[in-house]
């Protein structure tokens, strides 16, 4: 390729680049503005330039707390599906029997239902016993995640040697050391991927604990976002300050963890 | 054997309670539900009138042909545009390209009610302004009006899922031997003929996989169809998830919005075993 193509070629993607990243940039120029500067131009910087919006927002979005409760959420839901859906993979890559194909189909089938399918008699199971709060959304999760995360585990299970099963039970295991102490670990690569599929979908979930947790105190950053959107009354500036607190987390995190995110996201769709 | 029955038993057991107990009890209920007249307090069995009725109700089947149309539609653009960014960022493996990456992929990190309202405003705000200062009406009222506003959640999925179906794609494309590529540039191929006849035939299961996986995606959309329109102008943007969400929690139609729920999943089930069907043909 002449060099001349390639330059041309390289400022066509970055045009491209800015133009799809111009969403995100609107949004921040805007949060930093007043009411009367959003209404002269919103498509670019104003005279009228103030960090208050954060401030408000910060306080209107309880996000201290907000923050907390879906870390809380987030992290238990993640800990809870990894484990119980390791378990269960490797126990199905292990034993080859009846049990072990029922229970690999049941997981192919409920991956098919959509959960607009299933949340009105779930959410009148739980309502029944009276038991709608942040535990009961952390079961639900889990419920919900495990089918995808066991297939995840499955293959990653099957490309670990049994022999290295069988040199420990001969050394004296039992498989629930085997198990934690050498197959585990042996998966990580796996584990990273479960993790991260699973956190970046409960972390963002709106739907699912607008059901559950819609309380005051138990508000997840989106369930608060959308509560504090309706209270702006079209004070944009307000709820684009929001908006920018609401993605910093997952986009800090992201910027560190690109490459693992991106080949999880890939992985997970792959497979 | 090494593991033996019971201890088979206790790793196999919490992941079983988790299914069972939220999806697979909830959904045989579910079915049971569609047959009756519950309103979320009590409820009587009346057989298949729920589906009767759904297939006479206007709103219903309006909410679903806009599902099935905003589906198609976001299919073919996410995969058009999904395709060219893998094109992109595959061409040169530099810094620009790994920044373009992260730039097409990022807003797939944000959550559905986020996004709704990025693009609220501008669709609102950013749009007036450009009305305005060009006199071009084409930018006026963009969620006001029916057609206007699915094309405005057709663009905010758009942009959502693009660099999703971008990294399916990449990873394809980075499969193809390096040589082959060589072999044909110095056979004198053209970069055209290079991806009509060598990169396109290697990406045919890159395209089932992202087709399907945009298609269910499009099917459940609830929460940027929430944030961006809620449904309006006169639930005229609003789709079938949502159709369910207020049939069972706002109008307390339970039975009823169960039955639209069964629907859902037959949807989806069908696609997903057309999407079977199709890559199993492919493999053999």
């Amino acid at each position: 390729m002449k060099k001349s193509t390639k330059i041309l070629l390289g400022f066509l993607f970055g045009i491209i680049a800015l133009f799809w990243f111009y969403p995100f940039i609107i949004v921040i120029i805007n949060a930093l503005k007043g009411k009367r500067g959003i209404f002269q131009n919103p498509l670019w910087f104003t005279r009228d330039f103030t960090f208050a919006n954060f401030k408000t927002a910060y306080q209107a979005l309880d996000f201290t707390n907000s923050f907390f409760n879906s870390l809380i959420i987030t992290v238990a839901s993640v800990i809870v599906i990894t484990l119980v859906s390791a378990a269960a993979a490797y126990a199905l890559s292990r034993v080859k029997g009846p049990f072990s194909s029922i229970l690999y189909y049941l997981c192919a089938g409920t991956m098919l239902i959509p959960f607009q399918s299933i949340m009105i008699p779930l959410l009148s199971l739980f309502g029944k016993v009276n038991f709608l709060n942040r535990t009961s959304l952390v079961i639900m999760n889990t419920g919900l995640s495990v089918s995808l995360s066991i297939i995840l585990f499955y293959g990653a299970f099957q490309g670990v040697s049994k022999t290295l099963d069988e040199a420990a039970a001969l050394d004296g295991a039992y498989p629930f050391k085997t198990f934690v102490y050498i197959i585990f670990p042996a998966v990580s690569p796996m584990t990273g991927t479960v993790v991260i599929l699973n956190a970046m979908k409960i972390w963002n979930d709106y739907l699912l604990p607008s059901l559950v947790v819609n309380k005051d105190g138990m508000y997840t950053i989106p369930l608060k976002m959308y509560a504090f959107f309706g209270e702006t009354n079209s004070q944009w500036q307000l709820a684009l300050a929001g908006l920018v607190l609401s993605m910093v987390p997952i986009i800090i995190l992201f910027l560190l963890l690109q490459k693992q995110v991106m080949t999880s996201v890939t992985e997970g769709a792959i497979k | 054997m090494l593991i033996k029955k019971h201890q088979y038993l206790a790793f196999v057991l919490p992941a079983v309670f988790f299914i069972l107990l939220i999806i697979v009890v909830p959904f045989l209920i579910g079915i049971y539900y569609s047959f009756t007249d519950s309103n979320g307090l009590r409820s009587s069995f009346i057989g298949w009138k729920n589906f009767e009725v759904l297939f006479q109700d206007s709103t219903f089947l309006q909410s679903f042909w806009l599902t099935v149309k905003f589906s198609f539609v976001s299919v073919i653009l996410i995969n058009l545009v999904g395709l060219a960014f893998a094109l992109i960022v595959t061409s040169h493996n530099n810094r620009l390209t790994k920044s373009l990456r992260t730039i097409f992929f990022m807003p797939n990190l944000i959550g559905g009610i986020l996004l709704g309202f990025i693009w609220q405003f501008i669709f609102t705000s950013a749009f007036q302004a450009i009305a305005a200062a060009f006199h071009l009406d084409f930018f006026k009222g963009w969620l006001s009006n029916p057609s206007t506003g699915f094309w405005g959640i057709v663009i905010l999925f758009v942009w959502q899922m693009s660099g999703y179906i971008m990294l399916i794609y990449v990873s394809f494309l980075n499969a193809i031997p390096k040589n082959t590529i060589q072999a044909a540039v110095l056979d004198g191929a053209k970069a055209t003929q290079i991806f009509f006849f060598i990169k396109l035939p290697q990406l045919a299961p890159a395209f089932t996989i992202s087709l399907f996986l945009t298609l269910a995606n499009s099917f459940k959309l609830y929460e940027q169809n929430l944030a961006l329109t809620n449904g309006g102008p006169y639930r005229s943007t609003e789709m079938i998830s949502m159709y369910i969400y207020n049939t069972a929690f706002v109008n307390f139609q339970q039975g009823y919005a169960q039955a639209a729920g069964i629907i859902l999943f037959l949807c989806v089930t069908i696609v997903s075993f057309i999407q079977l069907a199709l890559s199993r043909k492919q493999e053999g």
